[in-house]
Formats: structure tokens, sequence, C-alpha cells
């Protein structure tokens, strides 16, 4: 789990060479090509203001850093991440803003990243789970937590909760169990490990009140 | 999801002029909960898509001098924590704490809420507002169990706004912009029961966008909104009912109840309001009420069970307004 967390890590890692990921980018699998038109024609046909429906350069702020990327006005943030930056942890699972296994922070907020076209997230702070998971070789609290209460089993909607735990305890950092249950309410498992994650929170605003990586 | 053009204009002068004349031509990006899940399921393709989060005309919550003023790209979660809302109006705070994802509150927006499409699984599957295959009537003939108890007309999805029973009980006006001007719209007619495919389920107007809504505050009114659902979370209420109160002494002088979820459109109780008058809001007068409203309902056949939520919605609404423990 620490390699894929850790950015210092991934970023030796993708220098490893091929990957399944980059070869699909390579052969132009993930972008549609928009039809050719002629700029004068256009200009002509577009009032100002107005982008795409063909590929379009944008710039995204990700957990600190700029990244840009080139984008059909259609295409989501979460979309964007996965296959074109190569930031994975936001999973695409329902795509319909219901699962919350795609959930990012945007401007601190949690948002679903499926429900988010990537060209409107320009000038946004977003924060995924790679950007707070580890820092200095040692989990998060709530990552810890997680471990420690069992608070996963396939570990697909994990990622999610945890980001959503983090918001969650960002405002709400001496939280009972119902306000627990309430806040991560935008999150679902099908494994059924609520209760792990519920104890999981519980615990982490315990280790962050005593500045355990907090 | 269709490739679209894309545009973020800053004024809602600008926004106006990038619609179109047909809900083809161009869709109102807010929150994007519900747009960008109809677009991906083919629902809506609409050639041109105007994201309204950078107007600054459209946010804020400001009192006025006749009542409080919310800008319709406010959103849910600024909705639920703003003070003033909570003191004078907790029948919207309720429902707004009733949208149990924070995802859903901090992106989706009010006038979202009260613009976003039905969530009969006919309508999302691409059959219709009033779904029918090969002569047959889908609801009516296949599995209608969150569908309508109320509602004389073809249309048997359900509103699924939030705030439109609470907006529709607190007397509410919603303001449209087009190019041409401005008209503001009674909560109760913003919402309409469609007769034909082509019509919509609200006033809107394509070349038009839901701007801010006006609730009037009245000295002295109590409010409420009490919804049943299935689960806890990341769904929306099987009945609700948001009620308002205005008391003489002890007693009731006057009362709206308005239920939601049961119809295509929010669905005034006006026996059961009226009854209320000259009494005091005990558990015996808030559960008669609570039948009274529910009195004509007209289930399909599976979903009778909505007929007893809607009524102890009702009765549960009007206990927590009055103040009355249960």
């Amino acid at each position: 789990m620490s390699e894929i967390l850790d950015p210092e890590k991934r970023e030796k890692r993708k220098g490893r060479g091929f990957s399944r990921r980059g070869f699909m980018q390579g052969i132009g699998v993930t972008g549609a090509v928009a039809p050719a038109l002629l700029p004068e024609q256009a200009q002509a046909q577009t009032p100002p203001g107005v982008m795409g429906p063909g590929p379009v350069a944008i710039t995204l702020n990700i957990n600190g850093k700029p990244m840009k990327a080139t984008v059909e006005p259609r295409e989501t943030l979460l979309d964007t991440l996965r296959n074109q930056l190569d930031i994975t942890g936001a999973k695409r699972v329902c795509d319909r803003g219901t699962c919350g296994a795609c959930s990012v922070l945007v401007n601190g907020k949690v948002s679903y990243a499926c429900s988010i076209l990537a060209i409107d997230a320009q000038g946004k702070q977003i924060t995924t789970i790679e950007g707070f998971a580890m820092s200095g070789g040692k989990p998060h609290a709530v990552v810890q937590a997680f471990v420690n209460n069992d608070a996963q089993q396939c570990g697909y909607c994990t990622p999610g909760f945890v980001v959503a735990s983090k918001a969650f305890l960002d405002h709400n950092p001496n939280p009972t169990y119902e306000q627990v249950k309430d806040g991560l309410g935008g999150n679902l498992c099908r494994c059924g490990t609520y209760v792990g994650v519920r104890k999981a929170v519980l615990e982490a605003a315990k280790m962050m009140k005593g500045g355990s990586n907090a | 999801m269709q490739a679209f053009e894309y545009a973020s204009p800053k004024t809602l002068k600008e926004a106006l002029a990038l619609l179109g004349s047909g809900w083809n031509d161009a869709a109102v990006l807010a929150g994007g909960t519900d747009l960008l899940s109809l677009m991906k399921d083919g629902v809506v393709a609409p050639k041109r898509v105007v994201n309204i989060k950078e107007i600054a005309e459209l946010k804020g919550i400001t009192k006025t001098a006749t009542g409080v003023r919310i800008g319709a790209a406010v959103t849910v979660d600024e909705l639920l924590s703003n003070a003033i809302v909570r003191a004078s109006l907790p029948a919207l705070t309720q429902a707004a704490h009733g949208i149990t994802s924070p995802q859903i509150r901090n992106m989706g927006t009010v006038g979202g809420d009260l613009c976003q499409r039905p969530r009969c699984w006919y309508f999302r599957a691409g059959f219709g507002l009033l779904p029918k295959h090969e002569g047959t009537d889908l609801v009516t003939e296949g599995d209608n169990r969150y569908h309508a108890i109320f509602g004389d007309g073809a249309a048997k999805f359900v509103s699924a706004s939030s705030f439109g029973p609470a907006l529709v009980a607190l007397g509410a006006k919603v303001k449209l912009a087009s190019a041409g001007g401005t008209r503001e719209v009674d909560a109760a007619k913003f919402f309409v029961a469609p007769s034909n495919n082509d019509a919509r389920e609200v006033a809107l107007l394509p070349n038009e966008i839901l701007t801010e809504i006006l609730v009037p505050v009245k000295a002295g009114e109590k409010s409420a909104t009490y919804e049943v659902r299935q689960k806890d979370a990341m769904d929306w209420p099987l009945a609700a009912a948001a009620v308002t109160l205005t008391m003489k002494g002890s007693t009731v002088a006057s009362a709206n109840i308005v239920l939601g979820h049961v119809g295509p459109t929010p669905y005034w109780a006006e026996k059961a309001s009226s009854m209320l008058a000259g009494k005091a809001i005990t558990e015996e007068t808030a559960e008669a009420a609570g039948k009274a409203a529910v009195e004509g309902a007209k289930p399909l056949s599976h979903n009778t069970y909505k007929v007893q939520l809607a009524s102890v919605a009702v009765k549960r609404a009007l206990l927590a307004a009055a103040g009355v423990k249960s």
C-alpha cells in the first residue's frame, strides 16, 4: 500500500518503464479525436468563451501541484485523474454520484469526482487520497485507524471512505458515533464494513488530537 | 456521454445569451450531481453546457424586507449551515439535512434541487416522463413501488425535490430570468404535472435560468419538514411532509400542509390544512390531520404502503413544528 500511496515511490515506479496505463495512453485509447474545423469556421460558429466540443488544454491543481491535461469538455475529473494523470486512488464504481468511491476534496470539501467536469475543476484545489495518505513514510491517522480497525474488505470503497473520513474529521474533530454515521452518509460499502469504518474514524479522531500525524 | 461545447460565463447576461430555444440546444450546469448522470445515461444530450457556478448574482443568502432571498447557486451545505434560514425557516434547514450525502450537499445547489429530473426508473432508462412501451403503460403495469399515490393525470412519477414541499408550504416564489426579462412564479406553480412526453415537470423554459428563491418570513410562523425514508443515508424519501403553522395563543390560526414524493408535484393537502384552524396541536389533532391529508389517495399496484407513510409524515411534521414531543 505504501508504494501506491507515497508520491515519491510512485514517481520511481513510473520510471521503471512500461506500464499498461502508459501503453493505453500511447495508442490513444482514452481520447476521441475532434472533427477537424478550420480556425475561421470555428470562430464563426462559436460565441466567445465557448470551448470544445473537441479537446481543450486545461491545468488542474492536484495535491498542491499544477498538472496539465487535454480534455474534451465532457470528460469528468475522475476520468482525467485516472486515465491521464495516473492518479488512481479515486475509484470509478457507480459513476453516477451515488457510491462515494471517487471521493476527492475540492477546496477542502468532499465531492464526487465522477460528477465534476474536469474543465470545471480548474482553479480549484483538488486533493486526492494520494495527497495526504502518507507523509514522511508514515500513514495519516485515518489510514492507520482503518488498518487498526479492519475497516476494509474488498477495498474498493476504501480510498473514498478515507477521503470522506478525513474531510469529516477536519470539520468535526470531536464526533460521536451517530455523527460519524451521518457524516459518512455519502459513501457505500457493499461488503458491509460500516462498523469498522465508524470505529476507525472515532479512533482517528483520538489519534489526531494526540498529534499523531494529523 | 455525447460531446458538447462548454462555457463558464461570469455574468447572468452572458449565460442567458448562451441558451437556446430548445432543451437540446443548451443545458445549465450547477452542482452537476444530476445533469452529469443524465448525460451519461443518454437521457439528455445537450449541444452546449453552460456552467453557472461562476456567476456572483446567483449566490448568497440575504434578508429582504419581506423574508429571505436564496441564490439559486447556493449549495445545499451553505443553506444547511445558514443561521438566518435555521432561525426563521426551519422547514428548509430540515429538508437540507434530509439530503444525507455530504458530497451531494457540498456540490448540489438549491436551484438544482428544484430543477432535478424525476428519479422514476423508467424515465431514467429513456422511456420519457409518461413511459410507455409497445402500448403498455410501464408505471401502472410495472414496478411502481416508489411512484405517485396522488394525481389524476397521466404523470405517475414523483417530484424529486427536497425543498419543493417546504417552499410551497411557505408560499415562496422562484425567479426565472431569460434574455427578454424576468418573471416570478409561485413555488406551487413552478412544479407542473406534464400531460405529454414533450412537456416538462417544471415551469422553466429552455431559454431561462432559475436565479433566486424568495421565501417570505412571517412573524410567529412555525415550520417543519419530516421525511420518511428506507435508509438513513443516500436515498430520496419515500414520503415527506412540510408544514407551516401560524398560532393564535395555543391554537392554530392557519396551517399549510404539503406532501412530498407522493405525486408529480408537491401535493397541497387542502382539507387537512383548513381543519386545524382553532385547534391546538396535539397527538390526536396531528394524527387526524395526517389521516385527512391522505384522503383521496389512489395508490398503484405496489405502493399502498406510501399512504400510511405520508399520513405519519404529516403527523410528525406538525408535532415538530409545534414543538410537541411525541
